[in-house]
């Protein structure tokens, strides 16, 4: 049995990684919307709201799940962030805000009007800088920029978020988003192979990106944040994991460009965990780096056993939830790995799923 | 204006403003599984429409209240970060139960208003009751947390400190019982009246409409059981602040002079300085026969308080009599309402009652954020109640005047966009009636 908090910091990753991975998509599909171009732009668009209809609400927890295990499980680190990193917090939740009502609003009014169109220009816009913030957040507490006294904060409201890493850092998350959204949408679009062309040279493109973006993080972070640079490359367990995710990333792009789209889809995500399980094992022992330890910072251990009960207890409820939700609504090809002939007729709402009312 | 200040506006107006959304989300999906039920029962596709056309306003105010549900979450951190990095392992565990809670909230949800195509009938049902299930427990989850800041329990004070802590007990404080019940309570009644007093509106629009009548039928049954029920939880948690935050009590009476057999005041307007209420209109004895159910008991007014630990006495006395004169107003109306019904057997439209119930429409929710200004405005100067003071929860983060005027521009201007898109929406009769509903199902069909 590992021990209660690094437990508790594990529980708070993973729900990260589900966020990343889901709610990104989400976020990522709302950057592809601000970028629908040519023929087949309202489709593009069309498919986006569908594709996110039904489940984002859903994804969107995994967020509300990270925040509440880290101000039970690790209170000080949680005022100790909300503190140094208020603005872009603040910006981040104005971003979630009128995302989440832009994205009903547009979905419930009628169909034409400028009204509706004005909504959508909200929900893209709010779905693109809602990412890069919570890049900046997470490049914030990496880089040792924030400074703390006796839980208070010494280093100013700007300089851990404002600069040129941080930003740095959020747009590698906004692209990272945009990449997985652009892949999932190749899967939801199987039964139109135009737009699912529109979304594969999306993917690729954004896939150019992100190694772009990778690599400029990866030289700022030799200056900017040197406890994850350092651990990153020194570690035992660092080349492994390098290895995987570059196997991974390499893997995703074939994937896309030879039309093998779950397959690809299976590698994206399996990159993303990756990388964040890679970041977040550089950050041990620190939840922000220099300053709060998370053995340090744990709540007591019966406060952690509970809370870890009680998220054992509710996974029980949420994963079997979950299963049913997606099954439902992006069919089987939900849960599928790699092609296989055939899948492409399981889809939502496909052959196998006959209305069960008239 | 101080920070202090700044950072309590901006949590009161996102609380004010969330509980709105949080409470439709707990009230909304027993009506519609009422009405599905309904359908499934008796074969009637009136009751189909209806639960379908409550699905979609259900769906534009969840989401406006899941979005500032999240900014709630932050904010605590945000603004009183002293208090999170104290209290968070204590107060804790409520949050994550609700962290799940919420989860097959938003789950079932999506299936319920997304898949009426896609699963089988009592599956839909089922996944109804689901929500309203969830929806409320995890209101019932907050609400626990909210109790312990009144009444804190679970862990001992050493130098400042918690110590041998114990987040069952913070979590079953004693507050916890009065409160939840009389919050969810609340949620259902504003949400049913509110709802009743729309279609009423509709119904005078459009005389002789089945939908409508069965609309008012399912929520005025909602809103009539719980309006008469309100008043007996009022009185379990009036009891309780009683014995247990008498500084509360006090000034939610506006009771100046501890006194055996103690007068209620009703209505008038407080004066701290002077300790006098001006206009209130007394009656002998009653405020002991309230407090404690006995009309000779002493009631400590708030000369036994030293005054630095006073509330603002004022306001809590002020948004106490709204909420308790809209109580009794809301249970005066759904008394009405039920004998008329019982005389006719219908849905009663009289018109005196029609206008009665349109005009007690807003004021459930008018009633409900009255009880918060109670709740959390009486406990003050205290974040935890006699064991941290709201100034020593305060972020040291300065300028807290800018995110209090974003997020009131934000919200003012998302309430305007929800009102009107509601009105729309739901009140103007959907163009297309009900055949496909949502979007979703379209696209397959066109292309598969």
């Amino acid at each position: 049995m590992p021990p209660l908090d690094l437990t508790a910091a594990a529980v708070m990753l993973a729900a990260l990684v589900g966020y990343a991975v889901l709610g990104g998509a989400d976020f990522g599909a709302g950057v592809w919307d601000l970028l629908a171009r040519g023929p087949r732009a309202a489709r593009q668009r069309e498919v986006i709201e569908q594709a996110i209809a039904p489940i984002w609400e859903a994804n969107h927890v995994w967020l509300i799940l990270v925040v509440v295990v880290l101000f039970t499980a690790f209170p000080p680190a949680f005022g100790a962030i909300m503190t140094a990193l208020h603005i872009p917090v603040t910006i981040m939740l104005v971003g979630i805000v009128l995302r989440g009502a832009s994205f009903v609003f547009r979905a419930y009014d009628s169909r034409e009007d400028h009204v509706q169109q004005r909504w959508g220009r909200v929900f893209a816009i709010s779905s693109t800088i809602t990412p890069i913030m919570l890049g900046t957040i997470i490049a914030g507490i990496s880089s040792g920029d924030i400074e703390l006294e006796d839980g208070y904060v010494m280093s100013g409201w700007f300089n851990s978020w404002l600069g040129v890493f941080p930003l740095a850092v959020g747009g590698f998350t906004l692209v990272l988003f945009a990449y997985v959204a652009a892949i999932f949408l190749t899967v939801e679009t199987f039964d139109e192979p135009d737009l699912q062309e529109d979304f594969r040279r999306r993917g690729l493109l954004a896939a150019i990106a992100l190694g772009a973006f990778a690599l400029l993080v990866a030289l700022l972070a030799g200056d900017h944040a040197p406890q994850i640079r350092e651990e990153l490359f020194r570690s035992w367990w660092s080349w492994p994991l390098q290895i995987a995710t570059g196997v991974a990333a390499i893997g995703a792009l074939a994937g896309l460009y030879l039309r093998h789209f779950f397959l690809a889809r299976t590698l994206a995500v399996a990159q993303v965990a990756l990388i964040l399980v890679g970041w977040g094992a550089s950050m041990s022992p620190y939840l922000v780096v220099d300053d709060v330890r998370y053995d340090d910072a744990a709540a007591p251990d019966i406060t952690l056993k509970l809370m870890l009960g009680a998220l054992a207890v509710g996974s029980l409820i949420l994963f079997p939830s979950l299963y049913y939700l997606y099954r439902i609504f992006k069919g089987r090809q939900a849960f599928a790995l790699i092609d296989l002939p055939g899948i492409d007729d399981a889809g939502p709402g496909g052959a196998d799923e006959p209305p069960t009312r008239t | 204006m101080s920070d202090l200040l700044a950072a309590r506006l901006q949590m009161a107006m996102s609380l004010g403003f969330h509980i709105i959304f949080a409470s439709v989300g707990i009230a909304m999906p027993l009506l519609m599984v009422i009405s599905e039920g309904l359908w499934l029962r008796t074969g009637d596709e009136t009751y189909l429409k209806l639960a379908r056309r409550w699905a979609k306003g259900t769906a534009i105010l969840f989401a406006v209240g899941a979005v500032s549900g999240t900014v709630l979450s932050f904010e605590l951190g945000l603004l009183w970060p002293r208090f999170m990095g104290w209290a968070g392992g204590l107060i804790g565990m409520p949050f994550s139960l609700e962290g799940f809670a919420f989860f097959t909230e938003a789950i079932f949800l999506g299936v319920y208003l997304y898949g009426w195509d896609r699963v089988g009938r009592i599956a839909h049902w089922v996944a109804g009751w689901l929500v309203a299930i969830s929806g409320t427990l995890s209101g019932i989850f907050v609400v626990m947390a909210n109790a312990w800041m009144n009444q804190p329990a679970g862990f001992d004070l050493v130098d400042g400190q918690p110590e041998n802590i114990d987040p069952m007990a913070a979590m079953f404080n004693d507050a916890a019982f009065h409160q939840t019940l009389h919050m969810t309570i609340a949620a259902f009644l504003a949400t049913s009246f509110a709802v009743a007093a729309i279609h009423t509106a509709l119904l005078r629009r459009h005389p002789g409409s089945a939908f409508h009548r069965k609309a008012i039928g399912i929520a005025l049954t909602v809103g009539v059981i719980t309006a008469v029920i309100q008043p007996i939880s009022g009185d379990i948690s009036a009891r309780f602040v009683a014995e247990n935050q008498p500084a509360k009590l006090a000034a939610l009476e506006a009771h100046w002079e501890t006194a055996e057999g103690a007068a209620l005041t009703i209505g008038g307007i407080p004066d701290a300085d002077s300790r006098t209420t001006r206009f209130g209109i007394q009656i002998p004895r009653a405020l002991s026969l309230l407090a404690h159910h006995d009309p000779n008991a002493e009631v400590t007014g708030l000369d036994q308080i030293p005054e630095g630990e006073w509330p603002p006495v004022a306001i809590v006395h002020i948004a106490f009599q709204i909420m308790v004169g809209i109580g009794f107003l809301l249970m005066g109306v759904g008394i009405w309402g039920a004998l008329l019904y019982w005389r006719r057997r219908a849905v009663p439209e009289h018109p005196w009652f029609q206008w009665a119930l349109m005009l007690c429409g807003p004021l459930g929710f008018v009633a409900v954020e009255a009880g918060w200004t109670v709740t959390e405005v009486g406990r003050q100067p205290w974040i935890i109640f006699q064991v941290m003071r709201t100034e020593e929860a305060l972020t040291q983060v300065p300028n807290l005047i800018v995110p209090l005027i974003s997020f009131t521009v934000l919200y003012i201007l998302l309430s305007i966009a929800t009102a009107w898109l509601l009105y729309r929406q739901v009140v103007i009769e959907p163009r297309e009636e009900e055949t496909g509903g949502e979007f979703l199902p379209r696209r397959r069909h066109a292309t598969a």
